[in-house]
C-alpha cells in the first residue's frame, strides 16, 4: 500500500531556530531518506518552503480569489511530506515513527487512494 | 428421520458452529484483504444457506470447512463484481474456487490476528471491545449497543467506521515479532475486560447483558487458548471465570441485590471456580505477577469461603495494595479503603476513603456506597443516611439501588 507520511510542525523562525540549530534536523533527515531508499520503499519526497512563501487560490464561493498565506492558520504548519510504499500501516508506522520530524512535531500517516501516470491514467498504487 | 427432525439437527449444528467457529472462520476470510465487513456479510450468507441446504443434502462431513467454502466463494463473487476496489493480488491457492467435497480439515486459527487488528493502536479505544465482540465471537450489534447504553444505530455506524478504517488504513492480519506482541497485548487484555466491566457497570437484568458477560468469559478463554504461556492473559482469564462463577449467588431468586460477603456459596458455580483456579495457578507458575494475576488472586481469595468457610482478610489486603501498586485506579483505591475499614475498623476505613487523591472519587457510586457502609458501622448513622442517599442517586442498577434503600433504612 502507499501511504503519505504528512509532516506538521511549528515552523523553525516560529520557535527561534536559526539554520545553524536546525543542522542536526538536517543531518537526520539525510540519514532517514536514505534508510527508506535503501528498503526500497521510497516514492519520493517534498519539504515545503515555509508558509511565509504560501499563496493559497479557491473559487469555492463562486469567484476566484487568491490569498496569502496557508488554508488554515494553524500553530502546527503543513512541513513536507515523504511518498512510501510499503505492505501496512504497521510497516507505515514503523518507519512514521523514526522520521525524525516526531521529535518536534507530529506525522499524519494518509493511505494513497488513487495516483496518476502519464501512461495509465489515474489508478490505485 | 423426520424432516423436522433434520431441520432441528441442522439448526442445532449451526447454533454450535455460530457459537464457536465464528470468529476463526471470520478471520480466514477478513485477512487478506482486511475486508471484516465483505467477510462478515459472506459468512451470514454461509450460514444462511447452511440452515436450508443441510436438512436435505445431509449435514457436510466437515461442516466448518464447507461453511468456510461458501463463503470463500461467495466473497470470490463479490471481488469479481465490477465495483469491488483490489488494492492487492491475492494468493491464489486462498482464493481459488473450491468444490464442496474438498477436506479444508486444517482451518487455520487467525483469531489472535484478529484480536489484534481489532485492539491495533490506530482503533479508537472505545470501539475495541464492541469490534472484538462483533466479530470474534459474532455479537449482534444490537445487543452490543444494549450492553454498553447506546443507541443500536448509532453503536451500528461506529462498528461500520471501525471496519472500514481497518480495511482502508491497511490494519494487517499479522502476529507481531515478540516484543511488539508483547507491547500490544495489553491492548487486547484491556479490550476483553471491558466486555467484563461493562457488565458490572450496568444492571445485570436485560438477556443481552446478561450473555455479554459470558461472552467475555468466552474471548478471555479464546485468548488463553491462543497465548497459553503469557500470565497476563490466564490471570485474566482466572479472574472472569471466578467472577462468574459467583453470578448464580449474586441475586436472591426474586432478583434482589446480596452483595458478596451476603453470598451463599453453595449457590457459586463449582465447576467454574475449579478451571479458573487452575488457570491462576498456571498463570503463578510463570512467576511474573501483573495487574490481572492480582485481581484474579482477590477473587479466588474471596471464593476460597467455599472450602475455608472464611476469607482471609490479611491475604485480601495483602493483594489489593498489590495490585494498586502495580496497577493504581479508583476503583482499587476504594476497594482496599474497604478492607481496611473491615480488618481496622470503620474509622480507619473512612480515613483511607479520605486519602484518596482523586477529585473523581466524589462522583465514584462504589466510593460514596463503601462510605455509607463505613459511616453506619460507625455508629454515625445521619452522616451514613446522607452518603447512602446520595449513593443511591448515582446508581444505575435498579436491585443495587433497592438493596442501599434497605440499607438506609
Amino acid at each position: 500500500m502507499r501511504y503519505c507520511l504528512l509532516m506538521h510542525y511549528q515552523e523553525g523562525p516560529d520557535v527561534g531556530l536559526t539554520e545553524e540549530d536546525m543542522a542536526p534536523a538536517m543531518a537526520a533527515f539525510q540519514q532517514y531518506a536514505d534508510d527508506l531508499s535503501a528498503a526500497g520503499v521510497l516514492i519520493g519526497t517534498e519539504v515545503l518552503e515555509s508558509v511565509v512563501a504560501t499563496t493559497t487560490v479557491t473559487a469555492h464561493t463562486g469567484t476566484p480569489e487568491i490569498q496569502d498565506g496557508p488554508f488554515a492558520d494553524t500553530k502546527e504548519k503543513l512541513g513536507g511530506i515523504f511518498v512510501i510504499d510499503v505492505d501496512n500501516l504497521d510497516e507505515a508506522l514503523k518507519w512514521a515513527r523514526r522520521n525524525p520530524a516526531t521529535g518536534w512535531g507530529w506525522i499524519e500517516i494518509r493511505p494513497v487512494a488513487r495516483t496518476y501516470a502519464a501512461d495509465r491514467g489515474w489508478y490505485v498504487p | 428421520m423426520s424432516r423436522l427432525r433434520e431441520d432441528q439437527q441442522a439448526q442445532s449444528l449451526v447454533a454450535e458452529l455460530t457459537r464457536n467457529s465464528y470468529g476463526k472462520l471470520l478471520a480466514v476470510l477478513a485477512a487478506p484483504t482486511r475486508d471484516i465487513a465483505a467477510a462478515e456479510d459472506a459468512l451470514a450468507d454461509a450460514f444462511e444457506r447452511a440452515l436450508s441446504r443441510w436438512p436435505d443434502d445431509g449435514i457436510p462431513a466437515n461442516p466448518e470447512g464447507w461453511l468456510l467454502t461458501v463463503a470463500r466463494n461467495r466473497l470470490r463473487d463479490l471481488w469479481k463484481s465490477s465495483g469491488y476496489r483490489m488494492t492487492e493480488s491475492l494468493d491464489e491457492s486462498d482464493y481459488a474456487s473450491t468444490s464442496l467435497d474438498n477436506d479444508i480439515s486444517a482451518i487455520p486459527d487467525r483469531r489472535l490476528e484478529l484480536m489484534l487488528v481489532c485492539a491495533h493502536p490506530a482503533i479508537a479505544p472505545n470501539i475495541r471491545t464492541p469490534l472484538m465482540l462483533q466479530s470474534v465471537l459474532g455479537v449482534e450489534a444490537a445487543a452490543i449497543a444494549t450492553a454498553f447504553a447506546v443507541e443500536p444505530a448509532a453503536m451500528a455506524q461506529r462498528l461500520v467506521r471501525a471496519k472500514k478504517r481497518i480495511r482502508d488504513a491497511g490494519i494487517p492480519f499479522v502476529l507481531p515479532e515478540r516484543d511488539d506482541l508483547a507491547r500490544r497485548l495489553p491492548a487486547v487484555l484491556e479490550a476483553v475486560y471491558g466486555a467484563y466491566a461493562i457488565d458490572w457497570q450496568l444492571t445485570p437484568q436485560g438477556a443481552p447483558i446478561e450473555s455479554l458477560s459470558a461472552e467475555a468469559l468466552h474471548l478471555a478463554l479464546v485468548l488463553a487458548e491462543l497465548l497459553p504461556d503469557d500470565p497476563e492473559v490466564l490471570g485474566l482469564a482466572a479472574l472472569i471465570c471466578l467472577s462468574e462463577a459467583r453470578r448464580p449467588a449474586r441475586r436472591t431468586a426474586d432478583g434482589a441485590f446480596v452483595p458478596l460477603d451476603e453470598q451463599d456459596p453453595g449457590r457459586w458455580d463449582p465447576a467454574l471456580i475449579a478451571r479458573g483456579e487452575a488457570l491462576l495457578r498456571r498463570a503463578h507458575d510463570r512467576r511474573t505477577p501483573g495487574r490481572f494475576q492480582y485481581e484474579a488472586a482477590i477473587q479466588s481469595a474471596h471464593c476460597a469461603r467455599i472450602t475455608q468457610g472464611t476469607v482471609d482478610t490479611d491475604a485480601l489486603r495483602k493483594l489489593h495494595r498489590a495490585l494498586l501498586r502495580v496497577a493504581p485506579s479508583l476503583g482499587a483505591a476504594v476497594a482496599s479503603a474497604a478492607i481496611d475499614g473491615e480488618i481496622d475498623g470503620p474509622e480507619a476505613g473512612l480515613r483511607a476513603l479520605d486519602a484518596i487523591d482523586d477529585p473523581a472519587v466524589d462522583r465514584f457510586q462504589p466510593a460514596i456506597a463503601t462510605r455509607a457502609h463505613l459511616l453506619a458501622e460507625a455508629g454515625r448513622p445521619e452522616e451514613a443516611a446522607e452518603a447512602f442517599r446520595r449513593a443511591i442517586e448515582l446508581t444505575a442498577d435498579p436491585c443495587v439501588a433497592e438493596y442501599l434503600f434497605w440499607r438506609l433504612r
